[in-house]
């Protein structure tokens, strides 16, 4: 397996504007000292296969969308570098398509519109991005949809089509910021499988961001969880399951499942501690 | 986004003939319409009910204005010299209209106020996509509009008479004027207040920044710019009237005016009521115009 994204020394700094300076620790644990920039991610090194599927978790506000965001070349990291295939990001691109919780689909559009939107500039001719937009809305089920616009589908069929789009452009890595938390249970679990499939369908590597741990695990080949403010690495799940041939409910209810979703909300469930402590501290200060 | 989820397709309103068949039960007294029932279908006869349920319920206050308006004078309850019949006055809206002054003064009022909208809409639509657009415009301009818009745009017209003379420059110029807040100022909204994530989007995609304006930030725009020109609509009317009882010679506000001083007391109504006739006019054809461009997406004014 080849690396597709690699994360060398990553470290993004906000700086704070109008505000009370926050209490943070450096990288060697000193401190806490009065500081105006806000350290969102520190030092992280992380190596993204080719075709692997990989889950980010951790505490709200650890810097999961940051993370993000810098693959995504919407930010550019304070320290270190981002390579995909090898190259340095320099900004955002069509071999990375993002995948937005909030679906951002054009409400004057068609769904088949909106993934012809994201053919839009890959210079491809009319005829062909029709073409293409089909496919995809064929891939993620959609079929007959295509004529609906965005109020008149369900929030689990917009962000099918938000998929299909990200898909269409052919990217060589999907980027997903918590794209199920707003659905409801069981369309979260029907796209869930339907992800995976597409994912074994496509071969195509995904990053995906999530606060559920049963997702993270249900999905993930491994599960990288990080620790609150400033955002670290605090452990790499590999996650062995398998998948092929098994639905989701019984890979629920597989022991090592169980085990693993239990390993990362103890991995968790210290973090979130921590979380809270440092908001009362802030509060009182 | 999250407020459209769960929202259907736009209700049809009561009069739309898609509502045949597949609305709601009918409300209680308008099922039993047994005198018609023949070869129709149940639910085209419903159809008819709800119909005429929705005709009578928007006109019957209408029509007891107008009575109240007949009767009162009738019974001497006010003077019937300074507010006559509602008859009388149809009769004299009745002469005005075969005698043509009511058209040269209709006219007279449209050209006006059309050029002074007109103008508005060309101007501040543009101006107010380029203040959105950039910031240190927007901040450099703010306090003028500021001030511009909170100055009532009648308390400028002694002004513009001085600068532009009683002809219709002036008139034309105040209307334009008027006009332009409420464009420029819901323009400027629109662009700002463009779906973030939208924009997010845009930019994860590398949109060049043209194809951003025409692709993403324009459409998002249209809904909100155009509740911006229905104001300016009613805006336009407002101030021409007020304008034309100034120092002109046709017009409706000339018209209601002199009627008044001439003691024309019918025709100062008839004046007034074809008035409200075309802002009710203007509203009803720009919401219409307003739909046919925001078709296919949910009313995200809310």
């Amino acid at each position: 397996m080849t690396a597709r994204i690699e994360l060398r020394g990553v470290t993004k700094r906000f700086a704070l504007r109008g505000r009370r300076p926050l209490r943070t620790r450096d990288a060697r644990g000193r401190g806490p000292r009065p500081d105006h920039t806000v350290t969102a991610l520190d030092t992280v090194d992380l190596t993204v296969a080719d075709g692997e599927f990989l889950v980010v978790v951790g505490p709200s506000g650890c810097g999961k969308s940051t993370l993000l965001d810098l693959v995504g070349g919407l930010t550019t990291p304070t320290e270190g570098e981002i390579l995909l295939n090898g190259a340095p990001v320099t900004g955002p691109g069509t071999d990375r398509g993002i995948v937005f919780q909030q679906y951002a689909l054009l409400p004057w559009r068609t769904a088949l519109g909106n993934i012809e939107f994201g053919l839009e500039t890959t210079g491809l001719p009319r005829r062909e991005r029709a073409a293409r937009a089909r496919d995809h809305l064929d891939l993620v089920g959609l079929t007959g949809f295509g004529d609906r616009h965005p109020h008149e589908l369900s929030g689990g069929m917009k962000q099918r089509v938000a998929i299909a789009r990200s898909l269409a452009a052919g990217p060589d890595v999907l980027l997903m910021d918590e794209p199920f938390a707003a659905l409801d249970a069981q369309t979260r679990e029907g796209l869930q499988e339907e992800l995976l499939r597409i994912h074994r369908r496509t071969g195509r590597t995904i990053v995906f961001i999530t606060h559920g741990i049963d997702e993270a695990v249900l999905l993930g080949d491994r599960v990288v969880v990080l620790t609150h403010r400033p955002g670290r690495i605090k452990e790499i799940v590999p996650v062995e399951l398998d998948r092929e041939g098994t639905d989701a409910a019984s890979l629920r209810s597989d022991p090592e499942f169980t085990r693993l979703t239990h390993r990362i909300r103890e991995l968790l469930h210290d973090e979130v501690a921590l979380a809270r402590a440092r908001e009362r501290e802030e509060l009182a200060a | 986004m999250s407020t459209t989820i769960g929202r259907s397709v736009r209700p049809t309103s009561p009069t739309s003939p898609s509502a045949v068949g597949t609305g709601p039960p009918p409300e209680p007294g308008t099922s039993g319409v047994p005198d018609r029932a023949g070869p129709l279908p149940a639910g085209a006869l419903r159809a008819v009910g709800r119909l005429l349920t929705a005709v009578a319920t928007r006109t019957v206050a209408l029509l007891a204005l107008l009575l109240v308006w007949e009767m009162a004078p009738r019974l001497d309850l006010v003077d019937r010299v300074f507010l006559p019949p509602f008859s009388e006055v149809a009769l004299a809206w009745w002469e005005l209209l075969i005698g043509g002054q009511l058209w040269s003064h209709t006219s007279a009022s449209l050209v006006r106020s059309g050029a002074g909208f007109g103008l508005a809409v060309l101007l501040a639509v543009p101006l107010g996509l380029l203040i959105g657009r950039y910031r240190p415009l927007a901040d450099l301009l703010n306090p003028l509009l500021e001030v511009f818009r909170n100055t009532a745009a009648l308390a400028l017209l002694p002004v513009f008479v001085l600068l532009l003379g009683i002809g219709e420059t002036s008139k034309i110029s105040i209307v334009l004027f008027a006009c332009t807040w409420p464009i420029l100022l819901n323009t400027i909204s629109a662009v700002r207040t463009v779906d973030p994530t939208l924009l997010r989007l845009a930019r994860s995609m590398d949109l060049s920044p043209p194809a951003l304006f025409r692709k993403v930030v324009l459409p998002a725009s249209i809904p909100t710019i155009f509740t911006g020109i229905r104001l300016a609509g009613a805006v336009a009317i407002l101030v021409l009237v007020a304008a034309e009882m100034v120092g002109a010679r046709a017009g409706l506000g000339y018209l209601i005016n002199s009627s008044q001083l001439n003691f024309a007391i019918p025709r100062m109504y008839a004046g007034i009521i074809t008035i409200s006739a075309i802002g009710l006019l203007v509203n009803h054809l720009l919401l219409t115009v307003e739909r046919r461009l925001t078709a296919g997406r949910p009313d995200e004014r809310g």
